[in-house]
């Protein structure tokens, strides 16, 4: 009996550390995840901590003010007037004209690219695709610079802005256009084609309503990722203290009046606000491609 | 080996010398010649690979949408050369239902009956457009089922009432022959049932043409069958002489269960 126990002993406390180490292993996992999601935490606190009292209407309205108006503001203890009306437009329009561009473009070629799997031309498409998703977003504003403004408009302009944009967006689209079609059964196309459709039609009333989900969530986290971007803007559409709504003048966007804030003391505090406002613009897009992915499973 | 094929008067279709290849040189068809009976049901068998599939897709032409597919030989409908008649009318004329059922998955039930008008933009009235849907779908014995929920999603019925969907959109064309690719492999044995059920009593208005694993299937419900081998048509008959008196050694020992 005694021996009995004493095995027994053995036995849980073997077991007992194991379920030690699961544990600890366990809270360590939790714990890292933790600190990977802890900077989104901190950076949406300080941005609604610093931010959230500039906003008001007139933030949506109007331009942003000159130094001097936001330094009596600020000695008067106010909160800075004015705000980054000239910056959503510039942004929207620059978008819209970049998705004008990609999407059509972005689509067609993932239509082609999953039609056409194995062949040569679509495995060098598909490649170069990958590449110019490598690009860094820097080099794309300065092909644009050269191509658009030095060329075309003769000077910084919306439409050099969206173009490099566009060329963004290209790669984003195309690659979950692709994967969006091949996911849908052959079964169905066959269907289609048994009905006598023919191929252009099968295309584009039935592979496409399919996997419409896809698409356009696919289209809307390209528009979220370029809608941040900088670097290429800083060298194509520049930047405009008013609102602007003709593309082959200078225009501002959401992320250029931040660098621009930033680099006037006066200004500071705007940067917090439209920071909030471009974070919780990304955020909704962001959730309204999950709902839209989940409604169409 | 000794072919024994039938042969048939008055056939609604008719396959001379037909051939398929994938690859160049590698024939999945071999030289197939047959007529097919007018409101009969006849049974395509044979083991995985012998290209049963592949024969049927020849009949409605779908092999010319894989341009590396190579087809050789006539079909001739009602003594027409299929290959003269543009696939639109020929697909509305010869229907197809697949293995697995396939509703458009984005088109309500209703959408999906008269998907073939739809995709096709032809236009047809409202009126005739409802009469079209309740006839088909009556047809497929699915209208009673469904016709309360017409304008709900193809894709929520069960899987036997989807496949019946797929016929009824066959249907809307008033097809003359019905190519069937194993229509019942992935149903349970009650929907298999009601499918069996409907195809004989389909046989009365169109002509049949199935492709079947399940040899008692094709016992129970074909009135000819065709055993093929090897890409090659080795006999063709009556079902019942077939099943019960075979000619060719490899019928004899496929139908015994000996391979395949």
């Amino acid at each position: 009996m005694e021996i009995l126990l004493k095995y027994k002993k053995i036995q849980t406390d073997g077991f007992s550390f194991r379920l030690a180490k699961n544990k600890v292993f366990f809270c360590f996992m939790i714990f890292m995840s933790m600190i990977a999601i802890s900077p989104v935490i901190f950076i949406i606190a300080k941005l609604i901590i610093k931010g959230i009292r500039q906003i008001n209407l007139d933030f949506f309205y109007n331009v942003a003010p000159n130094t001097l108006e936001a330094m009596t503001a600020i000695a008067n203890g106010e909160i800075i007037p004015g705000g980054i009306a000239n910056g959503i437009t510039g942004s929207i329009l620059m978008v819209l004209l970049a998705s004008v561009m990609a999407i059509p473009a972005g689509i067609l070629t993932g239509i082609y690219l999953s039609e056409n799997q194995d062949k040569l031309f679509a495995n060098i498409i598909r490649n170069i695709s990958e590449i110019l998703q490598g690009v860094p977003s820097i080099v794309l504003g300065i092909i644009s610079y050269l191509w658009i403004v030095i060329n075309i408009t003769k000077g910084f302009s919306a439409f050099a802005g969206s173009i490099s944009l566009a060329i963004m967006m290209l790669p984003l689209i195309i690659k979950s256009t692709e994967e969006t079609l091949k996911m849908i059964p052959l079964t169905i196309k066959e269907a289609a084609m048994s009905l006598g459709v023919p191929y252009h039609k099968i295309i584009f009333k039935v592979l496409l309503p399919t996997g419409m989900g896809g698409l356009l969530t696919g289209i809307l986290l390209a528009i979220s990722r370029v809608l941040g971007e900088t670097a290429p803007l800083m060298l194509t559409a520049l930047g405009s203290s008013v609102i602007n709504f003709d593309v082959t003048k200078p225009t501002s966007a959401v992320p250029l009046l931040i660098w621009e804030f930033y680099n006037d003391p006066n200004l500071l505090d705007l940067v917090w606000s439209s920071s909030l406002f471009l974070m919780g613009f990304v955020l909704i897009l962001n959730i309204i491609v999950k709902r839209i992915a989940k409604k169409y499973n | 080996m000794n072919k024994a094929i039938i042969d048939i008067k008055n056939p609604v279709l008719t396959i001379e010398n037909l051939s398929v290849s994938y690859e160049k040189g590698k024939y999945a068809v071999k030289d197939v010649s047959a007529g097919v009976k007018k409101n009969s049901i006849t049974a395509i068998m044979g083991p995985s690979g012998c290209g049963k599939s592949t024969l049927l897709r020849a009949i409605n032409r779908m092999h010319e949408l894989y341009p590396s597919i190579q087809t050789l030989g006539k079909i001739y409908l009602d003594n027409k050369d299929i290959s003269s008649i543009p696939s639109i009318k020929l697909r509305q004329k010869i229907g197809m239902v697949f293995q697995r059922p396939n509703p458009f998955p984005t088109m309500s039930i209703y959408d999906n009956v008269i998907a073939g008008y739809k995709l096709n933009g032809t236009r047809i009235k409202r009126s005739k457009k409802d009469k079209i849907v309740e006839k088909s779908l009556c047809d497929v014995v699915l209208w009673d089922e469904v016709k309360d929920s017409l304008h709900k999603r193809g894709t929520f019925l069960s899987g036997g009432q989807q496949q019946r969907l797929c016929v009824a959109r066959t249907l809307a064309f008033q097809p003359e022959i019905i190519l069937m690719d194993e229509p019942t492999s992935a149903l349970d044995p009650i929907a298999t049932a009601k499918i069996e059920d409907l195809l004989t009593e389909l046989k009365k208005k169109y002509t049949i043409i199935l492709v079947t694993h399940n040899m008692s299937q094709a016992a129970r419900i074909s009135d000819f069958s065709m055993f093929m081998y090897l890409g090659e048509l080795i006999e063709y008959g009556k079902t019942k002489e077939l099943f019960t008196n075979p000619v060719n050694k490899k019928t004899e020992e496929y139908l015994t269960g000996k391979f395949g």
